[in-house]
């Protein structure tokens, strides 16, 4: 694999996307075999060594095969996507990970690597806890508010990107698909909800929802994050619209829906995985946002953003209340991000079609 | 190109309407209605019928539709609930503060992202380069209020070198007014900067790439002029769609930013006003917000008529 890799970063000057280890003739096989064809410097029957990568980038890839690949070549995705599974893992499994319950106390505000003694696991002996990351104004041990904040966070930023990504694309496949009035409509929507931040239009949802909770805020970020998909996906029909599998698929009788979501949608969701992939930390700030602001889940819910809430009163006596959760909010996003980047090579898709 | 203005601010105009009737309808749907919401489960019918008949809320739905945008056009926007405050006073209080926030930010912001993404692209693959990637890649990643927080801590609690509480307007003296909004400005501002510092290496990379510029090294032009007149004009294009679709970022970013520096700005006001359940407040403040971010995008597109000429002759926008 290393092997690969430097091949990649190699020739990153020339090419961004497509490097050596793409080409199956560089690689391993026969060296002297690709010697051959320079040979004699583009003579009768050779070919310039940059006009080889055209037949090879036509070669078809599914989106997993892309999705793999990326992993395995670039180095900064994996890192990405270590911690994601590394994040997901530890929500899942929040109950045996997590050093404490979420709603033991121990001591106010101690800070990172102090000790608790007593019986907290109730069998009549005395026992020495270390709080790795401190605890909170409230006494809650914050490595294990973490932990279990992961689990809000992600399962929060999941939902709401599924949402969004299914009521975007059906109306985006719609609009492209049938253009006309319908067209109009949805995008004339599609416009008028992208020109407002997501989180004022997450805040003003929550406000004419009137309540707190976990699906309330997955219903607000969710809906505020509808345009982006359906624009996205909008584009793409309009360009396979008159492919000719697509007038094929017509003759033969198949139905409008079929069409779209059998035909049409397998060939577009190379953007919508990468623009999905860079929604989901998008989703996760937002979450926090609002959970700050005492706009997100119920108070009492161990989350990230409502654990830098707490710990802002507190910055002079116990700034780790509020840095540790950042710093997790941090991490996690930065992970999504360098992974989404890479997608985005991969896909080779423009910075400016998505996000 | 005048079509092409009058057609965009017309457009502004129906968003607008749109918003307004949205909130409109849209607070008025919370079942029980927004006076149950405000009052509580436990308010005596009484009660609930007085104010609804204050906030004019027993009239037929057209009437207190149509009440509501003449009001709105004519500014006389009630009065809040729980401090029997006229709205607009309090919005008038709270504006100032949240465009200074913004607008310091959004100045703070390009003018670190601009000459970064410059040094980024003309020295690809260097340190410089790699600094100024890494820091855009933390800056996208961390929330404004988690950067304000870290900016309190290190100048507020360690250094002890600015204050982290509150809002000294100008009339006090620019210098303390600048002190109090430099934390909250810089916490939405970088942010902001990461974004548009990405764009700005990837665009002008990608300009310089193009086929004039060859032209322009063989025809003899300094490697100056290249890099500001040929490259620069077009690069920015781009860099002006994602500093305007930034600017989301930026207004969102100082929401939570005023709760961070505890600065009653819009974004409190917006906040506490939803807590509390105070509607009257809500609705104008949520217009509001709506209107300034309705008129940045406005500029926005206006300021590329300047800068691309495409939509200037063109006259249909993509």
């Amino acid at each position: 694999m290393s092997d690969h890799t430097d091949r990649g970063t190699d020739h990153g000057d020339v090419n961004d996307s497509g490097d050596s280890a793409d080409r199956p003739r560089a690689d391993g096989g026969a060296p002297s075999a690709s010697f051959g064809v320079y040979e004699g410097e583009f003579g009768p029957g050779e070919m310039p060594p940059e006009y080889e990568t055209e037949e090879v980038t036509e070669e078809h890839r599914s989106p997993l095969e892309r999705v793999v690949r990326t992993l395995r070549r670039d180095k900064l995705a994996f890192a990405g996507a270590v911690v994601i599974v590394m994040f997901v893992l530890v929500a899942v499994f929040a109950p045996y990970v997590a050093p404490h319950d979420p709603e033991a106390t121990f001591g106010f505000m101690q800070s990172p690597m102090a000790e608790s003694t007593g019986d907290f696991d109730g069998d009549g002996s005395i026992e020495t806890v270390t709080h790795y990351l401190g605890t909170d104004s409230f006494g809650h041990d914050i490595l294990t508010r973490i932990v279990y904040g992961a689990r809000v966070s992600l399962l929060v930023a999941l939902a709401t990107v599924a949402l969004a990504f299914s009521i975007g694309t059906t109306l985006g496949i719609v609009a492209g698909f049938y253009g006309g009035w319908i067209d109009s409509v949805i995008m004339r929507y599609v416009d008028f909800q992208w020109a407002f931040p997501e989180i004022i239009l997450g805040v003003g949802i929550i406000a004419i929802m009137g309540g707190l909770g976990v699906v309330n805020v997955v219903l607000a970020i969710g809906i505020a994050f509808i345009d982006d998909f359906a624009r996205i996906i909008r584009g793409e029909v309009l360009s396979i619209r008159e492919e000719e599998y697509v007038t094929a698929a017509r003759a033969v009788g198949m139905g409008d829906v079929r069409i779209m979501f059998k035909e049409m949608l397998p060939n577009a969701v190379a953007p919508l995985i990468v623009q999905a992939t860079l929604m989901i930390p998008l989703a996760i700030l937002a979450e926090a946002g609002l959970s700050f602001l005492g706009l997100g889940v119920k108070p009492t819910t161990p989350t990230w953003g409502l654990l830098i809430s707490d710990g802002r009163q507190f910055i002079s006596q116990a700034p780790w209340i509020s840095v540790m959760p950042g710093l997790a909010i941090m991490l996690i996003v930065l992970a999504f991000n360098t992974v989404g980047d890479g997608l985005r090579d991969a896909f080779d898709i423009s910075q400016s079609e998505v996000e | 190109m005048w079509r092409y203005i009058v057609k965009r601010i017309g457009h502004a105009i129906f968003v607008m309407w749109l918003v307004a009737t949205t909130v409109f309808f849209g607070l008025r749907a919370i079942p029980g209605g927004p006076v149950r919401s405000m009052l509580g489960q436990e308010a005596t019918p009484e009660a609930v019928a007085s104010l609804r008949a204050e906030l004019g809320l027993d009239q037929p739905l057209p009437v207190q539709y149509g009440d509501f945008l003449t009001d709105l056009l004519a500014l006389d926007l009630g009065r809040s609930i729980t401090s029997n405050e006229q709205v607009v006073t309090i919005l008038v209080d709270a504006a100032p503060r949240t465009f200074a926030i913004a607008g310091v930010g959004v100045a703070l912001g390009l003018a670190v992202a601009i000459p970064a993404g410059v040094i980024g692209a003309t020295r690809r693959n260097e340190p410089a380069d790699y600094a100024a990637t890494l820091a855009a890649f933390l800056g996208i990643s961390m929330p404004a209020f988690f950067v304000g927080i870290l900016l309190a801590i290190l100048f507020g609690v360690y250094l002890n070198v600015l204050p982290i509480v509150g809002y000294t307007p100008m009339s006090a003296g620019v210098v303390p007014w600048l002190q109090s909004i430099i934390l909250p400005a810089t916490a939405v501002g970088l942010p902001y900067a990461a974004g548009v510092t990405r764009m700005m290496r990837s665009s002008l990379i990608e300009t310089l790439d193009e086929g004039y510029m060859r032209t322009a090294v063989a025809k003899g032009v300094g490697s100056r002029v290249r890099l500001y007149k040929h490259a620069m004009q077009n690069a920015l294009i781009p860099v002006v769609t994602i500093a305007g679709i930034q600017l989301a970022i930026v207004l969102g970013g100082t929401v939570t930013v005023e709760i961070v520096f505890s600065i009653q700005g819009l974004g409190r006001v917006l906040v506490n006003s939803i807590l509390e359940r105070n509607y009257p407040v809500t609705q104008v403040t949520i217009l509001l917000i709506s209107g300034i971010f309705v008129s940045m995008n406005l500029i926005v597109d206006l300021a590329y008529t300047a800068l691309d000429p495409r939509i200037r002759y063109g006259g249909e926008s993509a």
